[in-house]
């Protein structure tokens, strides 16, 4: 019956509405786990170094946060890899002899290199000794930093094509796979992307902790780690934001060298500017009359940020023919949304640092609310940031040599909105599971117990011990008695004790 | 910038092995959930899942190396294949989101755990039956129009794939089964064995059932076997089935045998998947499209094959010492959660 609804829609905006809402979900992951894992095995390594149980503490909490991500990255990213040939044959076969081989790369070099030791980052502490678990920790964070690199360079290529040619059978074949896969805006790509993973991180990390803080405040009883991880995050926001905002402008402009649409689309230029262009901060995009509606700009600020110069001139969509022009409302809005976080980031790492600087990083309460409300923002901009990209090279797949509408499958719209619908069910459903266990967690917070006990003194195995004391933090949780953390209070006393 | 034979066999043959290595692999941890209904109980719930948590990530990426190496050598095997299997292949995809996912939530729950467990094992039927059918839809043969699939979106169903998907999924149980009996002790063993007792006899008969309908499908595939020079290759492969066969059903009654019915079901998906390939060569996807015509030129196809050639045997080093450090038998209580 739900077949016959798609009937009258058109495959290749299902195939597109498709792909877009599994790479944005699949990408909501890797945005987090890049980060974690490299977060992950620098509290490992801190806590070889320094013999400090908080850093292990912390590592034991955030690893099943990581665990229960990673799986969520991983069978998503597995859709990904059918979603071409399923609903992109079209694409698939012409672009396959280039970028094929550049995604079987990422398959072994990266996804073996994780899966393979996760297994030994999660359960192999004590079978394989602390030298060798921490060598799991680094490749795996290396793996995840690997899979990003090529995927990227896949799709910078997707972008600014270079380096192949194009064979009777109509297939783009390589010529040069340097140039391939160091295609122009790669570089920029991938900086930019890391970085934003690293960010979104940071600010998940510093949410939960400012969580804590504050839910802690009147008590004696903050976790060490809890101020640990705060302050670990704070540092990185400060010092990343402006890397991050740095590199978005470098981005830019590469993206003006070779998709200068794209960025007329960002910046809502429907009419070209010959003495200098406005930055719009406000506008709506009318894209019946090609005009923005109700701007609001600052004079010539466009013009002084992509060139340099505040009186240098800046084509708009008028010098573009009708067909080539990307939507510009998409583009434009998505745009100041990530913009408008990066910004936001940046006040916060600021924020924390004139804080810290007074030494009230644990106590400024409106630090820690605006810290917790930043929790989610990596995860906006980073989606928010390729909804630009992606949306703003329209109508093209691969940039000025194949349309979108020749990339699709030879399917009816029957079938991919069956299987768009699916999909919608589904991830929505296992994946918002998926996130409310996630928040469960960091709700709970870091525990005491989540030292394993006898693990600080050596690869002793405490099997036997954790489990009992899972199940009772499991009924302490399901019971909806959470807030009732009378259990650890005596625990606690101990570690500092012990502290 | 031509398509270069060796080459186009070479990749061929590495892909052949990459979905082998998956089908065996991954066999045994769908196995697990196919397996998982006889095992009510949470302690041999939380068991089974133990024995393949560490190693079952590792596992399905040889899937994703099946598609993604089809997509890099073959990319217009990859665009016929996938819209013509693209019911069964969203089904795989679904499923394995399922199962995947239930290694992990159900340990963050009580309430939820039992829902977990039914999509666990739902996760893994599915999984295991759509794999059959997407391999009997491509043995019995793929509708081609010019570089894309010609045929609707209904094709792939018939009671051969039906078939077909059932004799996956009794075989990945008997890989299952196989497998506890090598990382268990106990009752848990005890029982595996008897499971592996009646899925083994369920994977005889379909085998049998396959065998038989095969060469009839199609008259390339039984001239492929029944005539010379076919027939010397083939020959040996029935004859080692029904041996492999024999020793395994001995060896399931013989109590201190605890990795020779693993080992030799192994073997026997090695056979089968060898009769297979008997089948289908020296065609991609049967019956139009050949492996030199689907290949990209030697410039793509080399790229990928170096570091294949450079980076399969590392994977294969480390994937075992994963293995060899989570060898021996599983403790129920083991694990970070
Ligand atoms: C935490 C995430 C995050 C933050 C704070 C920012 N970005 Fe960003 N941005 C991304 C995350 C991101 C991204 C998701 O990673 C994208 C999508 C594709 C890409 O290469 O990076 C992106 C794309 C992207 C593009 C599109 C390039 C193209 O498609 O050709 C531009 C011009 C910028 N960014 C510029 C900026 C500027 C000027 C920022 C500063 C305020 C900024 N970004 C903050
Ligand atoms: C780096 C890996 C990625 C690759 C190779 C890739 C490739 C593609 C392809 C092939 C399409 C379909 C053709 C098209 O509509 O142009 C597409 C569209 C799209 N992608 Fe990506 N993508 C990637 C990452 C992402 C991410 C992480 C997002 C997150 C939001 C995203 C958002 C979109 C959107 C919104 C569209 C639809 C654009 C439209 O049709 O208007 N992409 N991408
Ligand atoms: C269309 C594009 C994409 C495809 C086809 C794809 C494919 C996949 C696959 C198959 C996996 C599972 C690997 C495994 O079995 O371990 C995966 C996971 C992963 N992907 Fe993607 N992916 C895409 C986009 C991206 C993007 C844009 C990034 C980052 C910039 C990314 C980064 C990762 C990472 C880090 C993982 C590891 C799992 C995790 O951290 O959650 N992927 N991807």
């Amino acid at each position: 019956m739900t077949v016959f609804l798609f009937e009258g829609f058109d495959a290749v905006m299902l195939a597109r509405i498709q792909f877009a809402f599994t790479v944005a979900f699949h990408f909501i992951f890797p945005a987090f786990t890049i980060g974690l894992a490299s977060y992950l095995a620098v509290l490992n390594g801190l806590y070889l170094k320094s013999g400090d149980t908080k850093f292990l503490n912390l590592f034991k909490f955030w690893v099943k946060i990581f665990a229960i991500t990673f799986a969520m990255g991983v069978v998503s990213g597995i859709t990904m890899a059918y979603q071409f040939g399923t609903n992109w044959s079209v694409f698939s076969d012409r672009a396959g002899p280039v970028i094929g081989p550049l995604m079987a790369y990422e398959v072994l070099t990266a996804f073996f290199l994780e899966a393979g030791f996760l297994g030994i980052m999660l359960f192999g502490r004590d079978r394989v000794g602390p030298g060798l678990h921490m060598a799991a920790c680094v490749l795996v964070a290396f793996g995840t930093a690997l899979s990003a690199t090529w995927i990227l360079s896949v799709n910078s290529w997707m972008h600014t094509p270079q380096g192949f040619e194009i064979a009777a059978n109509g297939q783009f074949v390589p010529v040069d796979w340097l140039e391939i896969m160091f295609n122009p805006s790669f570089p920029y790509r991938l900086a930019h992307t890391l970085t934003a993973a690293y960010l979104t991180t940071a600010f998940i990390v510093g949410g939960v902790g400012a969580w804590h803080l504050l839910r802690d405040h009147d008590h004696d009883r903050v976790h060490q780690g809890t101020r640990t991880m705060f302050s670990m995050a704070m540092w990185m926001a400060a010092i990343v934001a402006p890397l991050q905002i740095l590199l978005g402008d470098l981005h830019g402009l590469n993206t003006l060298e070779y998709q200068p649409q794209k960025v007329m689309a960002m910046e809502g230029h429907y009419e070209s500017h010959p003495e200098g262009a406005p930055l719009y901060l406000f506008g709506i995009p009318n894209e019946e009359e090609q005009r923005l509606d109700y701007a609001i700009g600052i004079p010539k600020a466009s013009s002084l940020i992509l060139k340099h110069d505040l009186n240098a001139p800046l084509d708009g969509l008028d010098t573009i023919p009708m067909e080539e022009r990307p939507p510009v409302a998409i583009v434009f809005w998505s745009f100041r949304i990530m913009v408008g976080i990066g910004f936001l980031m940046l006040f916060v790492g600021l924020w924390s640092l004139w804080a810290r600087f007074r030494k009230r990083l644990f106590t400024d309460r409106w630090l820690h609310r605006a810290a917790l409300v930043m929790a989610p923002s990596g995860l906006v901009a980073v989606l928010a940031g390729w909804v630009t990209t992606e949306v703003g090279r329209q109508p093209y797949t691969i940039w000025g040599l194949m349309r979108t509408s020749e990339s699709a499958s030879p399917l009816d719209a029957p079938a991919v909105g069956a299987s768009l619908m699916a999909f919608v069910i589904v991830y929505f459903f296992v994946f918002g599971a998926g996130v409310f266990y996630i928040l469960r967690l960091m709700a709970a917070g870091p525990h005491v117990y989540e030292e394993g006990l006898a693990e600080a003194d050596g690869p002793i195995r405490t099997a036997g011990i954790t489990p009992a004391q899972q199940t009772q933090a499991h009924e302490r949780e399901e019971g909806g008695i959470s807030r009732n953390r009378a259990p650890e209070i005596d625990t606690k006393t101990n570690e500092d004790g012990e502290g | 910038m031509d398509v270069v034979p060796w080459l186009a066999y070479s990749w061929a043959f590495l892909l052949a092995l990459a979905v082998f290595i998956y089908v065996v692999l991954d066999g045994f941890d769908l196995g697990l959930g196919i397996l998982y209904p006889f095992y009510p109980e949470k302690r041999d719930r939380d068991l089974l899942m133990n024995t393949v948590a560490p190693v079952w990530d590792g596992n399905e990426t040889w899937l994703v190396l099946g598609g993604g190496g089809l997509f890099a050598a073959f990319p217009v095997a990859y665009a016929i294949l996938m819209p013509a299997l693209y019911v069964p292949i969203i089904a795989m995809l679904l499923a394995l989101v399922f199962r995947g996912v239930a290694f992990e939530f159900r340990w963050r729950t009580q309430r939820w755990l039992k829902y977990w467990d039914a999509a666990f094992i739902g996760g893994s039927l599915i999984a295991a039956f759509s794999q059959g059918i997407a391999l009997g839809a491509m043995v019995q043969g793929v509708e081609i129009d010019g570089r894309a699939y010609g045929g609707g979106w209904w094709d792939w169903l018939t009671p051969f794939t039906l078939l077909c998907g059932a004799a996956v999924v009794v075989g990945y149980a008997l890989l299952g089964a196989t497998w506890l009996i090598m990382k268990t002790e106990g009752p848990v063993q005890d029982r595996a064995r008897k499971l592996a007792w009646t899925f083994g006899i369920g994977t005889v008969l379909c085998i049998a059932a396959v065998s038989v309908i095969t060469p009839f499908l199609d008259s390339v595939y039984y001239s492929r076997w029944f005539e010379m020079p076919g027939l010397l290759i083939a020959a040996p492969v029935p004859v080692a089935v029904a041996v492999i066969l024999l020793l395994l059903f001995r060896s399931l009654n013989v109590h201190h045998h605890e990795y020779r019915p693993f080992i030799l079901s192994l073997i026997l998906f090695a056979l089968c998947f060898i009769g297979l390939g008997i089948s289908i060569f020296p065609d991609l996807i049967p019956p139009d499209l050949t492996i030199l015509a689907a290949a990209t030129p030697y410039n793509s196809q080399i790229f990928m094959f170096v570091g294949a050639l450079v980076l399969l045997p590392l994977i294969l080093g480390y994937t075992a010492y994963a293995y060899w450090v989570f060898r021996g038998k599983t403790s129920p209580d083991e694990g970070y959660h």
